[in-house]
């Protein structure tokens, strides 16, 4: 591949399944690093700020990136409950990596996206969020082009100064599977990382998310009447513009999707 | 109709006249008897049918001529109370979205719930509205605005959160606001909050969903758990926090402000890029053409498709019959859409494929029957063969297509 040079690093977490929570591989970070396989290959950096914690069950959640075909994880270790950003920022600014991938938001915890953020912001690097390609690298301007996720399946077009700290989104190419001789066989480089404790979340009260209360359409009619008809009436608007004749149609149709903004 | 009040002193004097002929036909508004209790005339309520039975109609809809001209005043459109404040106490600032320009119900519930933490604790605070880019939206006095700052220049018309964050940070320490919101959407919203919160190294609340007194409940965990914390200066928002204003009229006073001199911007946009239609989810998709039993002739419907750049969709029928994949299925066994435009073509509109479309925004609807459901809930309805239609439709958007190109190559 043309990017030898190229320094890309992947951040990892541990995901939590959506319904039974237990521990498992996180969707994005992985979607993060097939696309850091993509770019560099066997050159991508993978880089974890926790530990490797005695539940086989983590342990195989993290070892689940490494089936991926990655020789090793780069552990930063530290305490459970730290603060995993200062940690990170004061490790990568060492590094002077190119392009640094993490997903939009974890999946456990308080999972507030702040992450990639912060982390441009410490690093002085530029940020783009939700992207699901990157299209190429120019080493010399020093400038990548990326695809970024718009809602309605629409992609936009990017530009982006080197470094940058992108975050993927869920439409990026579905990582590859692990597999299972690999994830034995890769390896942990654990470093200590400094401790730098989260203050404000221990006091913080976490339960499982309620469902929320569907939100009722207030009828706010001033007669009997009136109610009675916004709780009877059908839901068909009635309004709508009949038209015959195939010429005629066809141009009200037409009229219709140009008002639109859609052909 | 003229608005003044008139009085008629012939009917007021036969009002007072109990024992004239035409008495009992007047109603004569509250009548109270002799021991001061309310008497109800159970006589002068309805109307003579045309058949010369009387007829009461609960429904409100009859006008007969005694009581629409009551109605009149009462009909006539509210205003709702204007909601001033003077001096502001203090500032909440809102920042929206505005996807192509208009204000959506995640922009409206996020200024419900600025009013609500600016009213509360005897209010006085002011709710300033930021909008980025064009603003087409005329209603903003109506959701709760009560100042606006209104950024508008060629550089908003593209994807600039760098400019936007940098003039955020001038207004912010301008106004020193008691909150800030946005909508914690992928409209922009979520992404522009977050930088700011990287910039102003303020710890934001993401996901708020619900505000009680001094806390608010967060989503976390990816949405599968509820984080109650102290409410926090910046919130991001989600859709339906709180109900967005309804019963009162704001100022929506124009704050002038300038945009701030940025030019080290990192990103640069280069557009959106055009996707296949058909690899986007049917779910997401903005504009979807619709075939079930109706159509006779399937290939001119995927090259009407692919002409018009629109998703392809089905009915159970078509899909029963093997003409489209199950994957394309519109309706309560298939896919819910929320389509911008969904064109029906030769769908009745059976109840399973209407729950389907229920949040679509506009319907058409080609069929040859003008009666059956899928035309009553449509906003345009063409009748006629759907082959036919097509055909013309493709003609006219190829043909748009053409002069729009010549124009095109005539102004190079
Ligand atoms: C449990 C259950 C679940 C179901 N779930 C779904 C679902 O998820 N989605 C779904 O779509 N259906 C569903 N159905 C089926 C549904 O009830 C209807 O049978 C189906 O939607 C009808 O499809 P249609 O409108 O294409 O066909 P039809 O009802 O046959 O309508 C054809 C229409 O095309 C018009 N037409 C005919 N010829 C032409 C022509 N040349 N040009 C123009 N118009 C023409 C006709 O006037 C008619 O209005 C479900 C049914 C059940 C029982």
């Amino acid at each position: 591949m043309s990017n030898d040079n190229l320094s890309v690093i992947s951040l990892v977490s541990i995901g939590e399944h959506p319904t039974s929570r237990r521990p498992r591989r996180a969707e994005q970070d992985a979607r993060a690093i097939e696309l850091g396989l993509k770019l560099v290959g066997n050159n991508l950096q993978t880089l974890h700020a926790g530990q490797v914690s005695d539940d086989p069950r983590q342990q195989t959640a993290l070892r689940s990136y490494l089936g991926m075909g990655l020789a090793e994880i780069n552990l930063l270790e530290m305490p459970e409950q730290a603060d995993a950003i200062l940690v990170l920022a004061e490790h990568l600014k060492q590094q002077n990596s190119d392009i640094i991938l993490t997903g939009v938001r974890a999946e456990s915890g308080e999972s507030s996206g702040m992450l990639p953020y912060l982390l441009a912001e410490q690093l002085g690097m530029a940020m783009v969020t939700s992207v699901t390609d990157i299209l190429s690298v120019d080493e010399v301007n020093k400038q990548a082009e990326v695809l970024q996720a718009l809602p309605r399946g629409q992609r936009r077009k990017l530009k982006v100064d080197l470094p940058f700290v992108a975050s993927v989104d869920m439409a990026a190419a579905l990582p590859r599977q692990s597999a299972f001789g690999p994830a034995m066989r890769g390896q942990f480089e654990a470093t200590l990382g400094g401790i730098f404790a989260d203050q404000e979340s221990p006091l913080w009260q976490t339960t499982d998310a309620k469902k929320r209360p569907k939100r009722l359409k207030i009828v706010k009619a001033k007669t009997a009447a009136d109610r009675f008809k916004a709780a009877t009436a059908k839901a068909s608007g009635g309004g709508g513009k009949v038209v015959h004749g195939v010429e005629e149609s066809a141009q009200a149709i037409l009229d219709l999707l140009v008002e639109e903004g859609l052909v | 109709m003229s608005e003044l009040f008139r009085r008629d002193p012939r009917a007021e004097w036969i009002a007072r006249n109990r024992l004239h002929p035409l008495h009992q036909t007047l109603d004569s508004g509250p009548v109270f008897g002799p021991t001061g209790l309310l008497r109800k005339n159970p006589h002068i309520i309805g109307f003579i049918g045309p058949n010369g039975l009387k007829r009461i109609d609960r429904s409100g809809a009859s006008n007969d001529t005694g009581q629409s001209t009551r109605r009149t005043a009462a009909a006539r459109e509210v205003v709702l109370p204007l909601h001033q404040v003077a001096e502001p106490a203090f500032y909440i600032v809102v920042v929206l979205d505005l996807v192509s320009g208009r204000l959506n119900g995640h922009d409206k519930d996020t200024l419900g719930l600025a009013q609500q933490l600016a009213n509360r604790n005897n209010g006085g605070g002011a709710v300033v509205a930021i909008a980025f880019g064009e603003l087409k939206d005329d209603s903003l006095d109506k959701t709760g605005v009560d100042r606006l700052i209104h950024l508008d220049g060629q550089q908003y018309a593209s994807y600039n959160p760098e400019q936007r964050c940098n003039d955020l940070q001038g207004i912010i320490a301008e106004l020193v606001p008691q909150h800030i919101l946005l909508p914690d959407s992928i409209n922009g919203g979520g992404d522009l909050g977050r930088r700011l919160a990287a910039a102003l190294e303020l710890r934001p609340a993401c996901g708020v969903w619900k505000l009680n007194d001094d806390t608010v409940i967060c989503r976390g965990s990816a949405g599968k758990s509820d984080i109650t914390r102290p409410l926090s200066k910046l919130l991001l928002v989600m859709e339906e926090c709180c109900e967005p204003i309804s019963e009162t009229r704001h100022e929506s006073i124009l704050m002038p402000q300038q945009s701030s001199q940025f030019a080290d911007g990192k990103l640069f946009d280069h557009g959106n890029i055009s996707v296949d239609p058909n690899a986007i989810p049917l779910a997401e998709a903005g504009f979807i053409l619709s075939g079930g039993n109706g159509i006779n002739d399937w290939p001119q419907f995927h090259h009407t498709a692919s002409v018009l750049g629109a998703t392809e969709g089905a009915s159970r029928v078509a899909v029963d019959d093997g003409n489209m994949p199950r994957e394309r299925q519109v309706g309560a066994t298939g896919t819910w859409v929320t389509a911008q435009v969904y064109i029906a073509v030769g769908i009745s509109g059976a109840i399973q494929h209407m729950q389907g479309i229920a949040p679509c925004d506009k319907v058409v609807a080609i069929n040859t029957d003008e009666g059956c459901d899928m035309v009553k809930r449509a906003d345009l309805s063409a009748i006629g063969d759907s082959t036919e239609i097509l055909t013309r439709l493709v003609e006219l958007v190829e043909h748009r297509k053409q002069t729009i190109n010549e124009g095109a190559t005539n102004e190079q």
